[in-house]
This record gives C-alpha cells, structure tokens and sequence, in this order.
C-alpha cells in the first residue's frame, strides 16, 4: 500500500547491533503519529522485517517525533465509514496488534509524550512499557469522549493489566494518566528519564529475552479479588452500567457498548471481548451520535485557524482585567500561565476574594500534580492586584468583566483609554450589551470588541468573540490569538442584540416561561429537556444564569424582535421585583439545600414560584411538545444568525449552541440537527406550531428554502 | 577599607519596589524570605512593564539565611520569570547586605560585565531557623549510616535531657559575645548621646515617615502583596507610628541596661519582615528600555572597624571615604539616608563630623568634616520608623534617596549603613540633570 507514492514508511526498523531491533515510529508530514490504515500496513512490513530476522532478539517500539509517542487514530478517516468498514478497519488493527502481542521476541514499548486511543492500545499490546517522567507523558483511553470506543484491544487488555476496578473510569471517562500514576496503576513498569529512554527500554527487552527480566505483575487489590469472582465482577459492571445510565441518561451508546466488550471479555475470554469490540466500534462509528461527536472534535481543531487570513496578532505581554468579581477571576485564572494580569477593581475587599481563590485554584492544581511548585510560583508572580487604573498602561489588551450596564462600561472604556496605549486592544466581557453601543463615543471605536466568556470561566471551552463595522482586523486577530491561548474554542460573530449564543438562548428560555404560564410542571420540563439531550434543564439553568439577568436580556432583546412576534412572559421580571434572582442569593425556581462536605444536596421545585404561573395546580404537557417548543425556537433563531450574518459559518454556530449552551452534543448542532432530520421536517413541526402557539414560530426564510431545495447546511 | 569613584560606563538606578515592611509576627508571619522577595521582585518587573528575559544579572541580600533557599535569588529569579540563563546569587554582611548586592549590581554594570541588573534583598524574622543541638545533629547524623535498630540504640546513649532544647540562631556578636543593644548603649555612653536626644530623632523619625506615607511618597515604593487568610492586599508598612511624642517614649524603660541606660525599645528598631529590590541598569540600557533613570551612582565605600568599641559607627567611616572618593564634601550632600538601626549610631556619626579631634585621628582630616543637618537626615522617615528587615533595609534606603533627589530634593545623596561584625557601607549618588 506504501509503495504507491513517494511517501516514506511510517514506521522504520533499526537494527543494532546489540540484537535489538527498534520500531521507529514516524507518520510522514505530521508533528505527531497518527494511526491510520496505511500506518496498519507499514507497521505490518516492520514487523515482517522484524520477525524474519534471525539476528535480532528483541524489539523496542519508539517514536521518532518529539515529545509525543501516538497521538492517537486518523479521525478524519472515521467521519467516512459505515458500520461495516469500521469493524474492518478494527479488525486489521486488532490482528496486528496480536502479532505483537503474541511475538515470540519480547517487544517494549517506550513512551515518552502522549499515548492516546490507538496509541495507547499500541503500547498494552507489548510485553513491557517503559515511561518517561515527564509532563508531557499522557496516557489515555479517551474514545468515549468521540462517541466511539477503543477499538484496538483497549477494552480487553486495560482491564487485565490494572484490573477492572481502575480500568472502568478510565474508559468510561477517558482521564489522562501522568507517569507516576500509570506506574502506580500497573499501566506502565518502569518510569525513566526521557532522553535515553528508548536505550532503557532496548536494555530492559534484552533482559526480557534472557529471561533476567520478568515482568511484575501489579499486587491484586481488595477490588480485584472481588472482581476475579463471578458474582463480584457483576456487581461491579452492574454498578458501572447504572452509573453511566444517571449520568447519559441512556443517550449516549459508547459507554453502554464499552461496558458490553467488558463484560464479554470478563465472561467469555479475550477472542470473545475483541470480537464485541470489533463489531461495536462498527456500531458507533457508523451511527450518526458517534459521527456528530467525532465532527465536533474536527470543528474544534478547524476553528482553531480561523485567524489564518487576519493580519498577524498582537503579542500581548500585559493584559488588564477590570472587575475582579467570579467572571475577572476566572478569565484571570485561564491566562496567568501566559503573562502579566493586572485585575482592577475598586475595593481590596473584592481583589482579596479574587486572589484567595486564584490561590487555592493554584493550590489545588499543584496538589493534584498537574501543575509544579515552580510553575504555580511563577503563575502567581504574573498577577498584579491593583485599585488604579494607571495599572493599565502598557496593556496590549484589557477585558472589562464589570456589572452588565451600559453606561458603566462606557465610563470604564472611557478611563481605560485615557492610559492605553492606542494600538491597545478593549474588549468588553457581556452577554447581551451591544458592543456598537458601548463603543459609541471611544476615542478608537476600532479596537474595541467583544470577548463574551461562560461561566465558570476555567471549564467552560467556549469563547464567543464579537465585531463591530468598526473593529479593525488586528483587534480581531489578537482577541482570537489570545483566546486560544487560554485554551477556548473561539467563534467570532457580529454584533447584534445578544450576538448569537443569547440571541438563541433567550427564546429557548422565554418559551419555558411561556409554558410554566401555560401550566408546566417545572421539574416535567427540566427533565424533558434533559432527556432529549441538554446537560441542564432551562429552569434550573435560568438559576443558575440569573432570574434578574435572564430577565433584563428577555427585555432588550424581546424589544428588538418585537415586530417578528417574540413573545415574553412578564412573570420573570415580576419574579425579581419580588426579589428571586437564581442560585446566588438563593432564592429561585429551586431551592437549594446547603452544601455538606462539599457536595450539594438534591434540588427541590420552591412551590412558591408557581404563585407567578397561574398557581399552583399543574397540567401535563407531552415531553416531545415542550422539548419542540424549546429546541426548535432555538434552531430557528440560530438560522436566522446565519442568514443575517451574524454567524459565519454553521460550524462555528454548532460550536456555540454546544460549547457554550449545551446543545446535545451527539446531534452535532443546531445546524447538523437540520440536517439529521431534514430541513423539510423542522418547518413542518415548525408550521404546526405556529398555529398553535403564534407567529413566534414562523420558521425563518432560509430554514424554507433549505427544505424546499432539500439542502444541507454541511456537505459531510 | 575601599573606596572607589566609579568611571567608565555610568550605573543608574532606573526603578524600585518593595512590599511594605511589617512588624515580625504580622501580616507576614507565615512567609518565607522567597515569598517576600518574590512579593517585591515580581511587582518590580511589573511595575516597570520590563520584559523579564531582558534581565542579565540578580543579586539579592539575606541574613538569616533559609536553608532550603539557600541561593535565595537564583530561586526567586526562576519563580518570578527571569530567563534560566540569567545568574542570580546571595550576598550575605549583616545589615549592609543589600547595600553590597547593590554595589556588586554597580561593579557588574561600570565593568561591562551586565547592562540590567536587579538587586535587592529579603529578611524575615517572623521564622528563623532553629537547630537541634549539636549532640542531637551529630547522632542524626551518624543514624544514617546506621544498619540495624541496634545501631540507632547505641547512637541514643550518651544523650541527655537538655540536649534536646533547641538551639535558636545567636544575637549575640561571634566575636564579642555582646549583643547589639550593647552596643548601642556603649556607643551612647561612650560619646554622651542623651536618652532624649535618641527619643527626639526617633519621634522625628515616626513623624517624617508618617508624613511621607501620606503625601504617597512611600506608597510609589510599595507594592501591595496579597496575603493570607483575607488576601486583601497590604499595601501599607505598619510600624509607622505618627502620633508618638516625646513623652510617650520617655515612658519606656531602658532594656540593656536597666539602671543608667538609655537604649529602650522605642529608640531601636523593631523586628521587620520584608523585601525590596531596585533596578540598576548602564545609561544606555535605561534609554533603550525607555526608562527615565532617577539617580546615577557615583562612588561607594565598604569599611571594617573595632567589633568592640566601634560595632555600629560605620558610617562615620564609609561616609567620609565615600565623599572623599566623589570628591565631594560633606556640606555638597542634600540627601542623607542613614540607617537607623537604633538612634545612637545616627547621632554618633553626626557628632563625629563635627567632632575635630575624630576627623584629625580617625579620619585623616585637616579638621571637622560639618554638619549632617537635620532636615536632610531620613527626611521621609528611617528604620525606626519604618522597619528594618535586614536584608532589605540597604536597598529601601537607596530607592528613598534616589526618590528623594527625583522629587527635587538637590544634587548629591549619601546612603550609609553599619553592619554587625563591624562593617561599614556607603553610596554616593548624583541626581539625574
């Protein structure tokens, strides 16, 4: 297969003289190796030439790329396979990796770097795993987060070297292992230094082929030895199953299907497992949930680029944040690993909050060893806590998180120009503010942009970046260089009122509020909502956004779209003059227990609320009906961002409506979720709900035209 | 004794930052001298918008040195961002020990060794290190070579009860077994300086301070640190006392000598946590960094005396020697900075200059050298005021002359500190024209 065009092998065989023959790893015209089909082959002939010859007696399986051992799988290849080509694709790698396993030549893995998915299946394969202690050492399972499952032997040969116990959260969640914990585990025996690493690793097959060297098996815990029963194992699996059930709510397949591979490697013995993972990873790759999910991670990595055609970004070695409330700190806290951050606030009392928790976020991380002490003092060097705006001089880009109004942060634009540099970048941090606005009367309205963030701000991957007419293309081009820095997926969008992510998002809850009105049962509605796929009902997450906040947006923009029959509920405003403003001052839709032990007790509905909706008897809405009302006003609208503009590209409106609100993952988007069911469907239940719920359902002039012409929003 | 007028190249000090300097057992209690001066380091680089991989040297001071950080400022220097490839190293001369990280920042930059140093210091004395006993430390010792618990029972023999106090650094002088109070009351006794003359400079001291802090004067020098548990950031020294008298102080009782002394706790200063740290820079690399130089140096002199009778009259030797090398008389001197580590050695050096048989004899003088007057002398307060954390008290001085001639307080200032073991230091600075 390689030898059908110039390209050199992917993997290479050294033999050294002392009997060892190296497996150098080295997919051509890629940073990092990529397993694909043509890898398959390439790694098949080295290991021909491996096995055939009589001088070498041991081998090493070593990547020639820095810092990295095997990324993982090719997933553009996935994104083109039915069921029965991804069980083939498997296969293929399931007998080759056998071969290694069953050589007769011991085979050690060295790793240094990441070993992800596939690349970690290479390395459980071998007969030995030499590590390198290094940060950059990662070794992961993380398939389940792509919808699929690991297809190479993963499900079978995880849980027989560390045991079932320790290899079900690691599939099932795909969380990365640094070396000291893989040795620990019994995923890796041995941690050396990486350079010199693959020299360990020839040493230790050598041993290997003498037989000085044996293999250690990692001491059986209580749990395994529980797990080694019958019964036990059942339990175990049972709870794992149940687990995932609360957890996906039965939506998500790849969890299930791994737990199935288990379960029949467990019971039936290893051929019996790799079949059932053969013919599940066909299952999933084939199924759109797995395909949506696989897009997903490919938009991410696409969107990454999208500074490509901007003029090139302002190095930013200064950068001012104004506000030090929950949202400063937390964009404080994604970019104190890159440069100075001046937080200004007004009071020491709020910098000392915001500091108290960037410590203990530092502490907490270097606790949990992803971070060093160096690095942590080194993080907390960079931030400077100040009350004076002349702080700010020298900033290449300062972002205001202050309280939502306008004028503000009119004022605060304002000071912060009297000390900025003019090529100095503002951006301002809101929701729902148009940007146009706040720079109506800045001395350079070019520079001035929005940086929408999503809270908590250091989970949350999301950054919504958005332009005026007026912002100049350096300004962009920083925001968006910076923004990947603090490691966001950015998507830029126009300005407009509530740009795009609460521009869909405020229908979506303003039809909740409609339906309360209408005699919804609130708890009926989260979980209808949450069944079809969302991570919180819009009930709860209006609580947690803010009863007082969700009200002034359902104002603004039910102001601005008045005219195409939004329509508001009056109740959320009533419900803040009577002083229920979400979670944070306890007093919303629910009622929150007190945390105990640092876990939050179960929510309950707050009857009271009701008292705002007609009472409090309740009537029963068809889960499908209230998830239509909802879903399909947010999908609309997210059209009617594309066809004004104000998103560029259905991608990047994917990205958004998932990133940052939630949208079921595995439908891809609102965008995909078109084009899943077909836009012609959509404007059907559209139309039906038009006549009985009002104008506001009118489906919108490109969603028609799409299900006339039966287009696509995407081409894959 | 050397002293030098510096020529080639001119050192300028460009900038300068401390955190505010507390009493021990305050806000500071918990930190490490590494935190202080990562605390005044990293607000430095800040505060200044320096690019830190533009940094070629730091050279920071400490007395009471940490073992775990033993080279202090390679390891502030890798925490606060200067590049790997930047040395960094310790100095350690008691009190002076700022004063000489500055003046090897000077020496390094005059010779074309550097262009962009950072020098400075750090000293708590919230936490010191305490030993086990000698007897102790050597049996632990000797456990490590130990192969059986046999072996640990035999080290065991021999130990008695009292060895097992610990064993706190020393206060006393190596040489002399006398304390610095001592001193200071022998150097009071010795030259006739009243108990009210010494409670008159230290009020003078609390109110010149208590002044400075609220024109702001100071707080342009302070960088506010966050600390624990409010983290709210201390942006303020808390050992400025404004409305002390007089009479207040002539409440206190004498503490070295009880009977017929007059040192008391109100005219010494106090035990102070804290750092400071300047930026001294070639004029060149001041112009190219765009930093507008407040002072350039312009000679230096480090002395060492009698440890008994001389202990804290350092500067009535390094002042001198260090004008004579500017070429520069006393009267020349707008700015005085001259650590106040108890009021006797302050009023010892300002009878000496005018005391002619001591500029004959001591000095080599033809007569009196004049007046160190009042109102030039620590006119924005001093280490009775302020604070005195060893090793950063050298470079707080040097930053507050250097402030005080930018503020347009004349042409030519004079820093001068003693030292225990006898040491001596001063600096000769010139106003930027």
């Amino acid at each position: 297969m390689s030898n059908l065009t110039e390209q050199p092998p992917a993997i290479r065989l050294e033999k050294r003289p002392d009997g060892v023959g190296i497996l150098w790893f080295d997919t051509p015209e890629s940073p990092v190796n990529i397993l694909s089909s043509r890898f398959f082959g390439d790694f098949a002939a080295a290991l021909d030439g491996f096995e055939a010859d009589p001088s070498l007696r041991a081998g090493v399986l070593a990547s020639a790329k820095p810092d990295s051992f095997i990324a993982g799988a090719d997933l553009k290849q996935f994104v083109g396979l039915d069921a029965a080509q991804g069980t083939a694709l498997v296969t293929e790698g399931h007998r080759l990796l056998d071969r290694v396993a069953a050589s007769r030549k011991p085979i050690v893995a060295a790793i240094h770097g990441v070993a992800l998915g596939g690349g970690l299946e290479v390395a459980l394969a071998c007969h030995y795993r030499v590590a390198s202690e290094d940060p950059k050492t990662q070794l992961a399972l993380p398939e389940v987060q792509l919808g699929v499952l690991p297809g190479a032997g993963g499900t079978q040969r995880l849980p027989a070297l560390i045991g079932l116990a320790a290899a079900l959260p690691a599939i099932l969640t795909g969380s990365r292992f640094k070396a000291r914990k893989a040795l620990k585990l019994g995923l890796v025996d041995h941690l050396t230094s990486p350079r010199g690493i693959v020299d360990v690793a020839a040493r230790a097959a050598l041993q290997l082929a003498e037989g000085t060297l044996r293999r250690k098996p990692r001491k059986p815990t209580p749990l395994d030895r529980l797990a080694a029963t019958g019964p036990g194992r059942s339990f175990i699996l049972g709870q794992a199953r149940k687990d995932v059930l609360r957890k996906t709510r039965g939506l998500y397949p790849a969890p299930l299907r791994i737990l199935d591979c288990i379960e029949a490697g467990q019971a039936r013995g290893f051929r019996a497992g790799a079949t059932a993972e053969q013919q599940g990873f066909g299952a999933l790759v084939g199924d759109s949930k797995g395909k949506a999910l696989i897009k997903l991670f490919l938009a991410m990595t696409d969107v990454k680029k999208a500074g490509e055609h901007l003029p090139p970004p302002r190095r930013v070695s200064r950068l001012g944040i104004l506000g030090a409330g929950f949202m400063g700190e937390g964009i404080a806290a994604v970019s104190m690993s890159q440069n100075t951050v001046v937080l200004k606030d007004l009071t020491p009392a709020s910098l000392g909050k915001a500091a108290k928790n960037l410590d203990a976020g530092l502490a907490k991380r270097e606790k949990s060893g992803s971070l060093t002490r160096l690095e942590r003092d080194r993080q907390w060097s960079n931030l400077v806590f100040s009350t004076d705006t002349q702080d700010l001089a020298g900033c290449e880009l300062v972002i205001e998180a202050v309280f939502e109004k306008l004028e503000l942060k009119r004022q605060i634009l304002a000071d912060a120009e009297a000390v900025l540099h003019p090529q100095a970048v503002f951006a301002s941090n809101t929701s729902a503010l148009p940007i146009g606005r706040i720079a109506e009367g800045a001395k350079h309205p070019e520079r001035v942009l929005g940086m929408h963030y999503f809270s908590p701000v250091p989970k949350m991957p999301l950054l919504e970046i958005i332009v005026t007419d007026q912002t100049a293309d350096w300004a962009l081009s920083t925001a968006l260089a910076y923004g990947v820095k603090q490691g966001k997926t950015c998507i830029v969008v126009k300005d407009g009122p509530g740009f795009y992510t609460t521009r869909i998002l405020a229908p979506f809850v303003g039809e909740a509020m409609l339906l309360l009105e209408e005699g919804a049962d609130i708890e009926a509605l989260d979980k209808a909502l949450k069944d079809f796929g969302f991570p919180v009902g819009p009930i709860a997450l209006l609580d947690e956004v803010g009863i007082d906040v969700g009200a002034h947006i359902a104002r603004d923009l039910g102001a601005a779209f008045a005219e195409r029959g939004w329509k508001t509920s009056p109740a959320a405003a009533k419900l803040v003059d009577a002083g229920y403003c979400g979670r944070k001052n306890a007093k919303g839709f629910y009622i929150y227990p007190p945390e105990k032990k640092g876990k939050s007790g179960k929510k309950q509905v707050n009857p009271e609320v009701y008292g705002f909706f007609g009472g409090p008897a309740r009537k029963s809405f068809p889960a499908a009906e209230m998830v239509d009302r909802l879903a399909l006003l947010m999908v609309n609208e997210a059209v009617r961002c594309l066809e004004e503009g104000i998103l560029g590209s259905a991608r990047d409106g994917d990205l958004g409506a998932i990133l940052g609100l939630g949208f079921p993952p595995f439908t891809g988007g609102p965008f995909r979720y078109v084009d899943l069911v077909g836009a012609a469907d959509v404007v059907a239940r559209m139309e039906r709900l038009k006549t009985t719920c009002g104008d506001r359902f009118t489906p919108c002039a490109m969603l028609v035209e799409m299900a006339r012409e039966g287009k696509r929003f995407h081409e894959d | 004794m050397s002293a030098v007028r510096y020529r080639g190249r001119r050192a300028v000090l460009v900038a300068g930052a401390r955190t505010p300097f507390m009493r021990s057992g305050t806000a500071f209690m918990d930190w490490r001298s590494y935190d202080l001066a990562r605390g005044a380091v990293a607000g430095l680089l800040t505060r200044t918008r320096l690019d830190p991989a533009s940094v070629d040297r730091m050279i920071l001071g400490t007395v009471i040195s940490e073992p775990r950080t033993s080279n202090l400022a390679r390891e502030v220097g890798l925490a606060c961002g200067l590049p790997q490839a930047c040395p960094a190293f310790t100095v350690s001369a008691a009190c002076t020990s700022s004063n000489v990280a500055i003046m090897s920042a000077i020496e390094a930059i005059t010779s074309g060794s550097a262009d962009i140093v950072i020098a400075g210091g750090a000293e708590t004395l919230s936490d010191v290190p305490i030993r086990y006993s000698r007897p102790v430390r050597k049996r632990l010792i000797a456990a490590q070579k130990a192969r059986d618990p046999a072996d640990l029972l035999r080290l065991a023999a021999g130990l008695k009860a009292r060895d097992l106090i610990p064993d706190a650094p020393a206060i006393a002088e190596f040489s002399t077994g006398l304390t610095m109070g001592d001193n200071a009351e022998r150097l009071a006794k010795a030259l006739g300086i009243t108990r009210e003359a010494q409670d008159r400079l230290a009020v003078a001291s609390h109110v010149n301070a208590a002044r400075a802090a609220e024109r702001g004067d100071l707080a342009r020098m302070i960088v506010p640190v966050p600390v624990a548990p409010s983290f709210e950031p201390v942006a303020a020294d808390n050992g400025i006392r404004g409305d002390t008298s007089l009479e207040k102080l002539a409440k206190l009782s004498p503490v070295f000598d009880r009977k017929f002394g007059s040192v008391t706790a109100g005219n010494s200063s106090f035990l102070t946590d804290g750092a400071s740290a300047v930026l001294i820079t070639s004029e060149e690399a001041a112009q190219s960094l765009g930093l507008q130089p407040l002072a350039a140096f312009r000679s230096s002199a480090f002395v060492g005396l009698d440890p008994v009778e001389e202990l804290l009259l350092g500067p009535a030797l390094a002042v001198p020697a260090a004008l004579r090398a500017a070429e520069l008389a006393l009267s020349d001197v707008d700015v005085f900075e001259i650590h106040e580590a108890f009021a006797s050695p302050v009023l010892a050096i300002q009878k000496l200059m005018q005391d002619a048989a001591f500029c004959r004899d001591r000095l080599g003088a033809d007569g009196a050298l004049g007046e160190v007057p009042d109102e030039r002398l620590n006119a924005w307060g001093g280490s009775l005021s302020i604070g005195h954390p060893f090793g950063a008290t050298g470079a707080r001085l040097v930053m507050m002359a250097a402030q005080r001639l930018a503020a347009g307080g004349g042409r030519h200032a004079v820093v001068s500190a003693c030292a225990a073991g006898a040491l001596g230091h001063a600096l000769v600075l010139d106003a930027i024209a």
